[in-house]
């Protein structure tokens, strides 16, 4: 399984959940249908002409209909954002496979998780809303409720004892480790680029290589560079995890960024940043740690607030082999590899694991605050969102690509604050793409439908789509599709001693070939060719007949022949050996000879040879012994 | 980045000013012998070598060669010469700088222009053994190569020359250089030719025949390096000769430059269109019937599009050339332009009327075959048409509409806003998505087209891709700079409201859009963008800061306050930017009382005692210039500030600008003290300030009067320092103001004679000392009757003559020349060299 992947965008669909009461969400009216009927208004909340879902935020579970993942012998995990399922497939399906990550891939999603879980179990709701998930009611209720998939799968957060658990599935790997799966096939994570420890796989055989290729970046921000070059001599090239947001370049969106956030402290506003607590921030804190200076916010306070806060900041110092080279080499200065170190001892940048607490009393205004969650349903984003959105002098910045802003700020509507949405995804957008595969020329490629069509709303945009040659073979949801290549040849080895006891024959200058008697031995996909055993003494009994059970009957063994057959020193020895009406035809796949008188056919090919005669066994014999002289033995 | 409207040069390498004054030379100002230190008064000339530093410096910026003076080859010279012929002749000692190739070259040009070439030659035997020796196949350098070449065409350029190197002809056997060939063929003709116009080539000089041969064996040729050198040859020659008998050689050569359309592709294009162009432009050959027309027409639709392009442009600059042939070179820059109006499904208008060459299949096939095609002839396009559009022989009726018309789509197609309707156009969208270099030129273009007019639902259309393109968060920073331009050239030629010369409605309704977006450029992390950002606001408010309606929207946004807050900015580009738009602000009143969150409710600093501490504190040179700048703008305009305390507000500038250690602030010291001196005195009767005006009988008392805030504010003692101050630019500026200054005060009757008075002695003392390079002690308040003895007692004139000397000339000396070269190979003794 390639991937873990949670969709959070289902908790759109429900009431944000707030850390402390918030009358406004309380009192929200209750949803009735057209014909007044409110049976549902305990379930569903009006807010501004949308309908929510008053209860625990539930997620949307990767499929699980097509395929039994108890089947499911391994998982690779690419990156941090691409295992937030885990716990679901790992604790719920009889799944008894391992798990392949990095260290950072594992240590930040692990962070990721308890920031989720923290958001949500600290919070207790009582209420769980199940009546609306019923199809026939799920039909009458408005959009986007209506139009939810599989809303029957969706599940609440899972607990940190499960999280624990899928996480102690996982195998630790490096980059360019090779990991043998039960000797079928061989794979290795390479850096993608995009974070830290973000890994696309390489899946091969001795002679099939399929690369998975998923949330990769060419841009130079923390994570090491991607590595491209291990990627060549694909016969497939499955291409995923492709930037979001193609229209935005990152540069410009951190410009935006900036401008913004200067723009809306100078007058004397807050800035509030929906962002999970690892990734992003990072390059956003190192941009304003130059920035700052220059817009003259060196008296401002940037706060970061989550669960993980800390713990976050601290390993994305540690994690030095999986940083970009510039970080790197600064490790051996020694010096931090991220600015943000030096943003905390300056007392610039806070960090507070909740609102409550420390930050109370420190709180300071104009701010800049970072905390989750980006889908504003959960984590102290919602209090932020409920403090400041009433004032337009407050601004809430969203960088996270994996939200649609206006679908995440439809809860809090009306709202009087600035919205700005500069979504900074630096995963490869399709220039990078087709840049890529002209370096790594993947015999196919392998992607999600989407990509290989402009985006609905921009159809003209020919350069927002994939282009490649031959064209990308595509796939949507619950397609099952087959990889355009055949596994034609094993790797097999041959014994010491075996190999030893072979007489090569060179039968043209620089090829050789040896007849091999052996007994192929495959076991986890390994295949070995063994010296066969000695034929034993009859002995009688049971014994003797279940050895030549097991043994193939060793045959007096006849020649191999070579070579090919001359037509024409052919029909000259034929009529040398009394033929006299010989007669040859030119075939596409080779000559027919013809005795007319024997009413015989000798049909010469460049792999076979047939004599048909009429049951005159004599005269099959004498021209196959003829046919014979042609051809070498061994 | 350049800086456009603050007009600071960013600094380059200075060095410093040498060679002071001679103790007896003319500009020495007073009559005493001073050693000077730092110089060597030893038997050997002078050899202080420049030392480059970093810091502003005037001298990087002059051409190099010109202080090459010397006339006739001196002894010492012709002695070094054997030498250095020697080292230029042998391939293991290369030279490396070709800069002192040039200079050499430029020294021969004197002597060879001011004396016989045949002397020169004939004195120095080594160099006829040069040019002979680098004709034989060896590994010499191409630098000393081309030396070589330039320097025997230079020597045949004088007839007794010619024949004297015409006894060699192996030169002429071997050599096949250009340049050369042009002279031979050039002087070979002179004589004959130039009488019979009509001589047929076979009558001509065996050599100019051979010369023929060649170019015609070389234009058969298969090979395009001999085409192009033959192309290159002919090109020169019809550059520069403009006698009958390049009729004759154009008729008979005419018919295999012709051949080489019929080949495909055309081999060495480029230099073909240079002939061609060259041809044209040659009084005797345009205005003959030689089939000149027909050959450009011809070659217009033989080359690709983007080779085209060029030769359209050539041929539309023309005086004179065919209707038919103006119609088709046009269609030619025009068929890109056309394409795209089409791929987007627009009617391309005039521009069809132009399009007579049906060459719009193949401008398609090139726009479409790859990227990096489309973008070439985009750009190369835009270019051509931008250089046109000036032009008085531009092509008429101009296509205006149309064009503004497909500028604005390729803007949008680069933007991604434009919606193709045909395949062309998609691939043209991908292929132009996010390309900055066709977005700095079709910006470049749509400002040019500012100059014209167009349909108000087009100027719309201009103004909302400006602004699509100064909102995009995607706009690279130099695109974003040209967006401004374009925007301003925009905003300038759109037209005034009758009665007022406040910007139109509708440029108001846009500027209403674009003063919220300006602010965040203010802001931006990129520098750059601040810079253009600060730019633009200045030249906006130089241009429309008397204006209601802009001083409103102005004020309303909260551009004024971040442009103070740039004050502070970590850039230096970006301050001085800052200090030029505050100037501007606050000359027109638009300075508002900053209310930001570090000082709530603070006292507004004034600007003048910000701008001083900018002055005195800045370390870096830009906003420091930018300062004296501002300054001297409001000390001419009389800003209210400075109103209010002239006198304290110059004394207290050219106290800090004197100290300061850039040079160019000190020089900006020198102009503020002139606008001062002359609100002082009254402006002199010349418009040029430094004209030394006829004496004017200028009552004593009342000019005595008019001296003394002069000296109150110190300005003799900031400009007599000046006059010693080791960059030249500032010295010449100060000598030109003092004699100025003089020539106002020359009918003064105070005391005459240096002497008279012990305290002028005593400034001459002092004077005397600070020449030479003790500038510790100050002059003090000085008496107007005592600068007036001063002033007359000092040669100021023989000064500015010295200064206007180039203060390297011994650096510049030919013998230095020699030396260094020699020194750099190696070829002098050790201990002789004085090396960098």
């Amino acid at each position: 399984m390639l991937d873990c992947g949670l969709d959070m965008t289902s908790t759109l669909n429900f009431l944000p959940l707030p850390l402390v009461q918030s009358p406004r969400l309380s009192n929200l009216p209750g949803w009735s249908l057209k014909d007044g009927n409110a049976f549902l208004d305990k379930e569903l909340k009006e807010c501004s002409g949308h309908v929510f879902v008053d209860s625990v935020p539930e997620f949307c579970l990767p499929e699980t209909e097509l395929i039994d993942l108890s089947t499911v012998d391994v998982i690779l995990i690419s990156n941090y954002h691409c295992m937030m399922a885990l716990p679901y497939i790992t604790e719920h399906t009889g799944f008894t496979g391992t798990v392949y990550a990095t260290e950072p891939t594992v240590q930040i999603g692990r962070l990721l998780m308890e920031e989720l879980v923290n958001f949500i179990e600290r919070v207790p709701k009582a209420q769980s809303a199940s009546l609306w998930k019923n199809k026939d009611i799920q039909r009458l209720l408005p959009s986007p409720l209506k139009d939810a998939v599989e809303v029957s799968t969706w599940r609440r957060c899972y607990t940190m004892q499960e999280v624990n658990s899928a996480l102690s599935k996982i195998q630790l790997v490096g980059y360019s480790q090779k990991i043998e799966l039960f000797g079928a096939v061989q794979v290795t994570p390479l850096s993608s680029g995009y974070a830290l420890g973000s890994s696309n796989w390489i899946i091969q055989s001795h002679y099939e290589k399929v690369s998975y290729v998923s949330g990769s970046s060419l841009l130079t921000t923390h994570p090491q560079p991607m590595d491209q070059a291990s990627l060549k001599n694909s016969d497939v090239l499955v291409l995923t995890g492709l930037t979001q947001i193609p229209t935005a370049n990152p540069d410009g969106m951190v410009g935006e960024f900036c401008s913004n956030l200067a723009l809306t402290v100078r007058n004397g506003g807050n800035v509030l940043v929906p962002c999970y607590p690892s990734g992003v921030i990072y390059d956003l804190l190192e941009c304003l740690y130059q920035y700052i200076d220059s817009a003259g916010l060196s008296n401002i306070p940037f706060y970061f607030i989550s669960p993980v806060a800390n713990s976050s900041l601290e390993f994305s110092q540690i994690f030095a082999e999986w940083l970009c080279h510039n970080k790197q080499t600064k490790v051996y200065l020694p010096e931090p590899p991220f600015p943000h170190a030096e943003l905390i001892q300056t007392n610039k940048l806070k960090h507070y694991p909740s609102l409550h607490g420390d930050f109370s009393s420190d709180f300071r205004q104009p701010c800049v605050v970072f905390t989750g969650h980006p889908s504003l349903r959960f984590g102290d984003v919602v209090h932020f969102m409920e403090l400041w959105g009433k004032s337009s002098l407050n601004t809430v910045i969203f960088t996270e690509p994996d939200f649609s802003y206006l679908e995440a700020l439809a809860p809090y509507q009306p709202l009087a604050m600035k919205c700005i949405y500069c979504p900074i995804d630096t995963r490869l957008n399709f220039i990078q793409v087709s840049k890529l595969l002209k370096e790594v020329q993947p015999l196919h490629v392998v992607c999600p439908e989407q990509y290989t069509q402009p985006p609905p709303a921009q159809s003209h945009r020919m350069d927002l789509m994939i282009d490649c040659q031959p064209p990308a073979m595509s796939y949507r949801r619950a397609e099952v599709l087959a990889l355009p290549f055949k596994r034609r040849y094993e790797k097999i080895e041959i014994m010491p001693e075996l190999a030893d006891s072979l007489v090569p024959m060179e039968i043209k200058p620089g090829i050789s070939l040896a007849t091999v008697s052996a007994v192929l031995h495959t076991k986890d996909n390994k295949h070995v060719l063994q010296p066969p055993p000695r034929p034993t003494q009859p002995t009688g009994g049971k014994k003797r007949k279940r050895a030549s059970d097991d043994i193939p009957d060793c045959k007096v063994l006849k020649p191999l022949l070579s070579g090919s057959i001359p037509v024409e020193q052919f029909v000259q020895a034929l009529e040398k050996h009394g033929f006299s009406d010989v007669k040859v035809e030119d075939t596409a796949k080779g000559h027919i000879v013809l005795l007319q008188e024997a009413e015989t056919l000798i049909q010469i090919e460049e792999d076979s040879t047939h004599i048909i005669c009429d049951n005159d066994e004599m005269l099959r014999v004498r021209l196959r012994d003829l046919v014979l002289k042609f051809l070498q033995k061994f | 980045m350049g800086r456009g409207v603050t007009g600071l040069a960013p600094a380059c390498l200075r060095a410093s000013q040498l060679e002071l004054f001679s103790p007896g030379a003319p500009g020495w100002p007073f009559g005493d012998f001073h050693a000077l230190p730092g110089r060597r008064l030893c038997g050997r000339p002078l050899q202080i070598r420049q030392v480059a530093r970093p810091g502003a410096g005037p001298e990087a910026a002059e051409g190099r060669g010109a202080g090459l003076s010397s006339l006739i080859m001196d002894p010492e010279c012709s002695q070094l010469l054997p030498a250095l012929c020697s080292v230029l002749a042998d391939p293991r000692q290369p030279v490396t700088d070709d800069t002192c190739l040039e200079k050499l070259l430029d020294w021969f040009k004197t002597i060879t222009e001011a004396g016989s070439s045949l002397l020169l030659l004939q004195e120095n035997p080594c160099l006829l053994g040069l040019l002979c020796h680098v004709l034989k196949p060896q590994d010499l350098s191409p630098r000393v190569l081309a030396f070589s070449l330039r320097l025997a065409g230079m020597l045949a350029a004088q007839e007794d020359c010619f024949q004297y190197l015409q006894g060699d002809s192996s030169l002429f056997v071997a050599s096949a250089a250009g340049q050369l060939l042009v002279h031979v063929l050039g002087l070979s003709l002179q004589g004959p030719a130039e009488g019979h116009p009509g001589l047929q080539t076979g009558d001509w000089p065996v050599c100019a025949q051979k010369i023929v041969s060649h170019i015609e064996e070389s234009l058969r040729s298969a090979a395009t390096p001999q085409i192009t050198q033959a192309l290159n040859v002919l090109t020169t020659t019809f550059g520069h000769c403009h006698n009958p008998w390049t009729q004759v050689l154009w008729v008979r050569l005419s018919p295999l430059v012709a051949r080489l359309l019929e080949k495909d592709p055309v081999p060495a294009a480029h230099s073909l269109v240079d002939l061609l162009l060259s041809v044209a432009r040659s009084p005797v050959l345009s205005s003959s019937s030689c089939g000149l027309w027909e050959t450009l027409a011809q070659t217009l639709s033989h080359l690709s599009p983007t080779q085209a392009g060029p030769l359209a442009l050539g041929i539309l600059k023309l005086q004179e050339c065919p209707q038919a042939l103006r119609a088709q070179a046009f269609a030619v820059l025009l068929q890109p332009l056309t394409c795209v109006l089409e791929a987007t499904a627009q009617a391309p208008g005039l521009l069809d009327s132009w399009d007579g060459t049906g060459g719009a299949s193949v401008t398609v096939d090139t726009l479409l075959a790859s990227k990096a095609a489309c973008v070439g002839l985009l750009c190369r396009t835009l270019a051509h048409l931008e250089l046109l559009q000036p032009l008085p022989q531009r092509p008429s009726p101009w296509p205006q509409a149309p064009l503004l018309g497909a500028t604005v789509t390729i803007l949008r197609l680069c933007s991604g806003s434009a919606t193709p309707t045909s395949d062309a156009g998609g691939h043209l969208c991908a292929f132009l998505v996010g390309c900055v270099r066709v977005q700095r030129a079709a910006l470049d273009f749509l400002g040019t087209l500012s100059r014209g007019t167009g349909p108000r639902e087009l100027v719309t259309q201009v103004f909302a891709v400006l602004l699509e393109y100064l909102t995009s968060p995607d706009s690279s920073p130099t695109v974003l700079k040209k967006a401004f331009q374009a925007t301003f050239r925009w905003l300038q030629s759109s037209p005034e409201t009758p009665g007022c010369s406040d910007l139109d409605p509708h440029a108001q309704l846009f500027l209403r859009e674009l003063l919220p977006v300006l602010p965040k450029r203010l802001c931006s992390p990129c520098w750059e963008v601040r810079d253009s950002g600060l730019e633009f606001l200045t030249q906006m408010i130089g241009r429309w800061g008397g204006q209601a309606g802009f001083r409103r929207a102005l004020l309303a946004s909260e551009v004024p306050e971040l442009t103070e807050q740039l004050l502070r900015d970590p850039e230096s580009y970006v301050r001085a930017s800052a200090v030029a738009a505050m100037g501007q602000l606050s000359s027109q009143g638009l300075r508002v009382t900053p209310a930001s969150p570090e000082h709530p409710g603070g006292q507004q600093k004034s600007l003048l005692a910000e701008l001083l501490h900018i002055l005195s504190t800045d370390s870096e040179g830009f906003p420091r210039r930018a300062v004296m700048h501002v300054f001297t703008q409001w000390l001419r305009d009389g800003h209210a500030d400075v109103a209010a305390d002239t006198e304290r507000f110059v004394a207290r500038v050219l106290q800090v600008a004197s100290q300061d250690l850039d040079w160019e602030v000190r020089a900006q010291g020198l102009e503020l003290a002139l606008v001062f001196l002359e609100q002082t005195l009254g402006r002199p009767s010349s418009h040029c300030p430094y004209a030394v005006t006829p004496p004017v009988a200028a009552p004593p008392g009342p000019l005595a009067q008019a001296l003394r805030p002069l000296c109150r504010v110190q300005l003799f003692e900031f400009a007599f320092r000046a006059l010693f101050d080791c960059d030249r630019p500032v010295a010449q500026k100060s000598c030109d103001l003092l004699l100025f200054l003089r020539a106002q005060t020359a009918s003064y009757s105070g005391p005459q004679g240096s002497g008279s008075v012990p305290e002028v002695a005593s400034v001459e003392a002092a004077l005397q000392r600070w020449q030479a390079g003790d500038q510790g002690q100050p002059l003090g308040y000085l008496e107007p009757e005592v600068v007036v003895a001063v002033l007359r007692s000092m040669d100021l004139e023989g000064l500015r003559g010295a200064l206007a000397e180039s203060s390297d000339r011994v650096e510049k000396s030919p013998q230095s020349l020699l030396q260094d070269m020699l020194a750099t190979v190696g070829a002098l003794g050790e201990d002789e060299a004085d090396c960098y």
